[in-house]
């Protein structure tokens, strides 16, 4: 399942400057891991040393926070948005 | 008992209290932690001190005047300054922030009656401040743009007060100084003017650790717009703190101290500690408690038991 990834302003520096990125996974977890995979050094960003997603950052797929569907493990179809907002937001909104 | 002359929302701005963060300082035997508790302001943030030199700038030099709506960026704080202070003087406000500002921080700009336009969760404060420029500059007629980010007004404002209160209710006894940065205007007024008291002060910058950061209000300077009140030479140097110690700390100030403080708040006194713990006996170390946490309740980490 291929999935595209928006990337924020602020992460740019780490994905050669793309705003978008595509990257396969059957669950929204794994496709994030899959993208972190392929620019390594976005990786301490997004994962605490424990390799658990930091607390702060939201992912949204489509409009929707996976926080209200099943989390990473939400499954995907393929074709979805995916985009990574850090909960300066309070979460659910 | 009712004072002589009813006093006005905008002279409640500024006087705070200087904190002694006692228990926080326990971990640094022979120095001393305090922070100005700017949560006390009226609309709950340091952001009111500049908010208020801004506006009366504007009446000043006339560029404000009856009818004139206020625009600009924020990513909520002088949002609601603004939108206090707008109420107050009977101005329109309208204010742009990043989608993702909190959902607290965007009910309190409603209910003083202000517009908001969301920009791109995407862009940060960044998109918000383009797209707040670009409508100020095509509609210059509507609008009184105080563009905090450029306004030495801004700066000036903890110059003139915030500065002078920590000299004062220090006793003159402050050693060092540290804050984050948003629009940096506390950090450049206030340690202009504690160098002009004692050029001996040390002054820290706090930053996020990564571009990619949860404390709301503060801006990763090397990758984003500099702020043109910005000047990097102000500090003596920086003190990075990452989301998650900034978090941390915000929760203890609640439990240790009976603070309740926003993320920025959590992030100042995290890097407070740890520069602390570099400092000899005799050190007192001053900080910023920027805005209330009843702003950030609909955060996730408050539950966190770590
Ligand atoms: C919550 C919060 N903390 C700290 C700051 C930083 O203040 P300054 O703009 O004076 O650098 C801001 C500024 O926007 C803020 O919103």
């Amino acid at each position: 399942m291929s999935v595209t990834f928006h990337i924020p302003t602020a992460l740019r520096a780490f994905t050669d400057g793309k705003r978008e990125v595509t990257a396969e996974g059957s669950t929204v977890g794994e496709a994030l891991s899959n993208f972190a995979a392929s620019y390594p050094d976005i990786r301490p960003h997004l994962y605490e040393d424990g390799g658990e997603l930091r607390s702060f950052i939201n992912v949204f797929l489509g409009d929707t926070n996976v926080k209200n569907l099943d989390g990473l493990s939400t499954p995907l179809r393929g074709g979805e948005v995916i985009t990574l907002v850090p909960a300066i937001a309070g979460g659910a909104s | 008992m009712m004072t002589k002359t009813p006093i006005r929302m905008i002279d409640l701005i500024g006087n705070t209290p200087l904190i002694d963060l006692a228990r926080i300082s326990a971990e640094v035997p022979g120095v001393r932690l305090a922070a100005k508790g700017e949560f006390f302001n009226p609309s709950g943030s340091v952001k009111d001190r500049a908010a208020r030199a801004m506006i009366l700038g504007g009446i000043e030099s006339g560029e404000l005047s009856k009818g004139t709506t206020i625009i600009d960026a924020t990513s909520g704080s002088t949002g609601i300054s603004y939108a206090m202070i707008g109420a107050a003087l009977a101005f329109p406000v309208k204010l742009y922030l990043p989608a993702n500002a909190s959902a607290g921080r965007k009910e309190i700009i409603k209910n003083y009656g202000a517009e908001i336009v969301e920009t791109s969760p995407l862009e940060g404060s960044d998109g918000a401040y383009t797209a707040a420029r670009e409508e100020a500059r095509a509609h210059p007629e509507l609008y009184f743009y105080p563009d905090q980010y450029n306004n030495p007004a801004n700066p000036k404002a903890h110059y003139d007060t915030t500065g002078v209160e920590i000299w004062d209710q220090s006793g003159g006894m402050v050693t060092h100084f540290i804050t984050g940065m948003g629009t940096s205007g506390t950090l450049m007024g206030v340690s202009k003017r504690l160098k002009h008291f004692n050029p001996e002060i040390r002054i820290k910058a706090v930053q996020p650790n990564s571009p990619f950061h949860g404390i709301e209000g503060t801006k990763h300077m090397d990758s984003t717009i500099k702020p043109g009140i910005y000047d990097e030479s102000a500090a003596d140097g920086v003190i990075t703190v990452t989301t998650e110690a900034a978090y941390e700390m915000t929760r203890r100030l609640a439990r240790e101290e009976g603070i309740f403080a926003g993320v920025s708040s959590g992030a100042n006194v995290a890097a407070a500690l740890s520069y602390a713990k570099t400092l000899p006996e005799g050190a007192l170390v001053v900080t910023i408690l920027c805005d209330q946490g009843t702003r950030y309740l609909s955060e996730h980490f408050w539950e966190s038991a770590k």
